[in-house]
């Protein structure tokens, strides 16, 4: 657990010098215990405090960073206790006898943009299937040419010794130390500085792997229990982040990852993975319907559940609005937003929907903090030009009903109290016309 | 080396509600799927989404029935058929913009269904408050020997709903709104007005994938945290309805680029769906034949013990 703004304050020098930017020291602690300062910026602070902090504020999961893609770093077993932090990882499998240029390609074409986020796939697994060290280096030597981000090399020990000499300056992730080969592959990670996985479907062994690899001095660890179905994945898993967090067992303080084939059922454990702690899935491969789904999985619960997913301010024509089509206005909170949108679309009747910018407030909380003001939605309905699109009526969310006097005013057209709630607007648009 | 032991003991426990007809929901003492801590044995349940009137269906899913989706008796058999354990009716032609079916024959229709499958029934009405009561009075008044499962009671209008549970012996459910308080607010306000805890499902919300499904899996999680640690007015049995997915323009929308909308929209409910049970759900609702199958599956899959 992290230690609390109390625990912090008592190892500070309780002289408010304020030499940290904050005005007292239990401010700084707050800060501290809240993650957002670091024990460094108090230039007082002793070195026993220090180092007392240090062996107690040390993430109970290690941060391991494969090229630009952090994994783990995790604090809290349930993100509403906080936040889970680094979001899964998707990996696809580039098989060292496909046509490498062309597997390339479509791994790059599984790309989507969705409120405002770019999805695509992480990172790529080049595997040796030909079982020839020659035949792997090239692909891998093809993939390092046209794939500028992170992959993963899957061979055994004998080839990975050969080949690692050609990527060693990418830090690719090693997959994997198993019990039989284990001390071969923490010498080749070891001396190549490359993160490692280490796989046992045992959890006593997996944790025997962990201690061996980190006595050799090879700590950027991703741990696979080899979980076979959605049962093993969500139970070991769970064992491997309670310990880890709830006991500080350092053994089980990384990542967690998951090699699934593809398919129907490589899905679900992608999905199981990604509520229940997994930090990287491999797939042999990934469809484009398959994918959107998931990746939207990962953005929800990946998401800080104290700030809101929001939608960029601006128009958004649903159906295909004319010169007459009535407008409808909203908050920036991707909730209301949707759920407002899949309504109108029910009506089948064309919209043009403003979406305001409150800071992802929803509609009340929005208008009672001042940031949904008919001020500030008559300042967006102008810049979004909407008012000279179209000289429909302007219908104002029941829920702000207040504002109509004051934004008929503003606009100098004719505006309409509409719907309390988002599912009565179908019956709503249909009365209006 | 040894591992630590990481099993939780916690004091609560979910109630067991009787769904009538040999079913029983809850029972879970221990967070989802994990057998070494949760000693319920009992499989989350599915039940089949059931539509009187097809005027605001998916064509999308209509096409995945076959034309048996134009007659409910047939159509909850079809869902019988496929392993599901219970039908969710929804009687949307009751809705006076509609015009059709009136509470009598809306009973009738539920006598039907019920007499077509053995299985536990939940019954929506329309979404007008003033044409629910009187339907949900009816059918409590028609149907007397089978429990059903009345839904839904809101913090505004739970009376009437709950007063027609009462009478006829039926459970009714308790519907919030993404609120842990409010879903034990409902729960204290449905048995201080005298329905059985015994008769009590909840349904906090489930927002589809991209819509919120965030904060329902937040919610349902605390909930079912708070009901393990005590708090016995959470200790109701949770039912998710996953049938939003199909709300979600990205999850049924024509774009190539993003695959065939059939897949797509089946991968979306049946993610909720997932996102639900391993949250804390004991029963959710299903549109989607091919998505019910999948979540059966992985449900069985799951099940402890």
């Amino acid at each position: 657990m992290m230690p609390t703004a109390i625990e912090f304050f008592k190892l500070l020098p309780k002289t408010n010098c304020k030499d940290c930017g904050q005005p007292t020291c239990l401010a700084f602690a707050m800060l501290l215990a809240n993650q957002k300062a670091k024990m460094d910026d108090c230039p007082h602070v002793s070195r026993e405090s220090k180092d007392a902090m240090e062996s107690t504020t040390a993430p109970p999961v290690r941060t391991v960073a494969v090229g630009n893609v952090n994994m783990g770093g995790e604090t809290v077993l349930h993100r509403h206790e906080r936040r889970f932090i680094n979001p899964t990882a998707y990996a696809v499998t580039i098989s060292d006898r496909c046509d490498i240029p062309e597997r390339i390609d479509a791994v790059k074409k599984l790309s989507f943009e969705r409120v405002g986020t770019v999805f695509d796939v992480d990172m790529v697994s080049v595997r040796c299937d030909s079982g020839d060290a020659g035949v792997f280096i090239k692909a891998v030597n093809a993939v390092m040419g046209s794939w500028d981000r992170p992959f993963i090399l899957e061979c055994g020990a004998g080839i990975l010794k050969e080949v690692i000499k050609e990527a060693a300056h990418r830090r690719p992730l090693l997959y994997c130390a198993v019990h039989e080969n284990a001390g071969e592959m923490i010498a080749i990670a070891k001396d190549n500085s490359c993160p490692l996985v280490l796989r046992d479907t045992d959890m006593e062994r997996l944790a025997d792997l962990a201690a061996a690899a980190a006595a050799a001095g090879v700590n950027d660890i991703v741990l696979d229990t080899g979980s076979a179905n959605l049962k093993e994945c969500i139970e070991r898993h769970t064992v491997v982040r309670r310990s880890a967090i709830r006991k500080r067992f350092k053994q089980f303080g990384y990542p967690l990852m998951n090699r699934v084939g593809s398919g129907e059922y490589a899905v679900a454990m992608a999905v199981m993975s990604t509520m229940k702690y997994g930090s990287l899935v491999i797939f042999d491969d990934l469809k484009n319907y398959e994918a959107l789904p998931l990746f939207t999985l990962r953005q929800n619960i990946y998401t800080d559940p104290q700030v809101p997913i929001q939608v960029k301010q601006g128009l958004y024509p649903i159906g295909e609005p004319d010169g007459h089509s009535p407008i409808f206005f909203t908050t920036n909170f991707s909730l209301t937003y949707f759920t407002v949108r899949a309504d109108i679309e029910k009506s089948k009747i064309p919209v043009w929907l403003q979406i305001v910018d409150t800071e992802g407030l929803s509609v009340l909380t929005a208008y009672s903090a001042g940031k949904f003001s008919a001020e500030h939605v008559a300042e967006s309905l102008n810049a979004s030009g909407v008012l000279t699109r179209s000289d429909g009526i302007v219908v104002i969310p029941g829920l702000v009903a207040r504002m109509s006097a004051k934004l008929h005013e503003l606009l100098g057209r004719d505006v309409i109290i509409g719907t309390t709630e988002s599912r009565d607007i179908p019956k709503f648009l249909r009365e209006l016309k | 080396m040894k591992i630590p032991e990481t099993d939780e003991k916690y004091q609560g426990k979910i109630n067991e509600t009787d769904l009538g007809r040999g079913y029983v929901a809850g029972g879970a003492d221990g967070m989802p799927f994990l057998s070494s801590e949760n000693t319920g044995k009992r499989r989350v349940m599915i039940a089949g989404e059931v539509v009187d009137d097809l005027s605001d269906y998916p064509e999308l899913a209509a096409a995945m029935f076959d034309g048996r989706q134009r007659d409910p008796v047939e159509w909850a058999r079809m869902w019988m058929s496929l392993g599901m354990d219970m039908i969710c009716l929804r009687l949307k032609g009751t809705d006076p913009d509609k015009g059709k079916r009136t509470p009598k024959e809306a009973a009738d229709l539920v006598k039907n269904v019920i007499d077509a499958v053995p299985l536990p029934v939940i019954v929506f009405g329309c979404g007008t408050p003033d044409t629910d009561r009187e339907v949900m009075r009816e059918i409590s008044a028609a149907v007397k020997d089978t429990r059903l499962i009345l839904a839904k009671a809101d913090e505004d209008d739970y009376k009437t709903i709950s007063s027609a549970a009462i009478a006829g012996g039926h459970n009714v459910i308790a519907f919030s709104n993404l609120d842990v308080n409010l879903a034990k607010q409902m729960n204290i306000i449905l048995t201080d007005f005298g329905v059985d805890r015994n008769n009590v499902l909840m349904d906090p919300l489930m927002a589809p994938l991209g819509m919120g499904l965030d904060y329902s899996y937040s919610v349902n999680e605390r909930i079912r945290l708070a009901a393990l640690s005590g708090d016995k007015m959470l200790q109701i049995p949770m039912i998710c309805d996953a049938t939003g997915a199909w709300d979600v323009g990205d999850a049924v929308s024509d774009d190539d680029g993003l695959g065939s909308a059939v897949s797509r929209v089946t991968w979306w409910e049946t993610i909720t769906a997932m996102a639900a049970m391993t949250s804390g759900a004991d029963i959710i609702i299903m549109r989607g034949p091919a998505a019910a199958d999948m979540v059966l599956g992985y449900a069985e899959e799951l099940r402890c013990g």
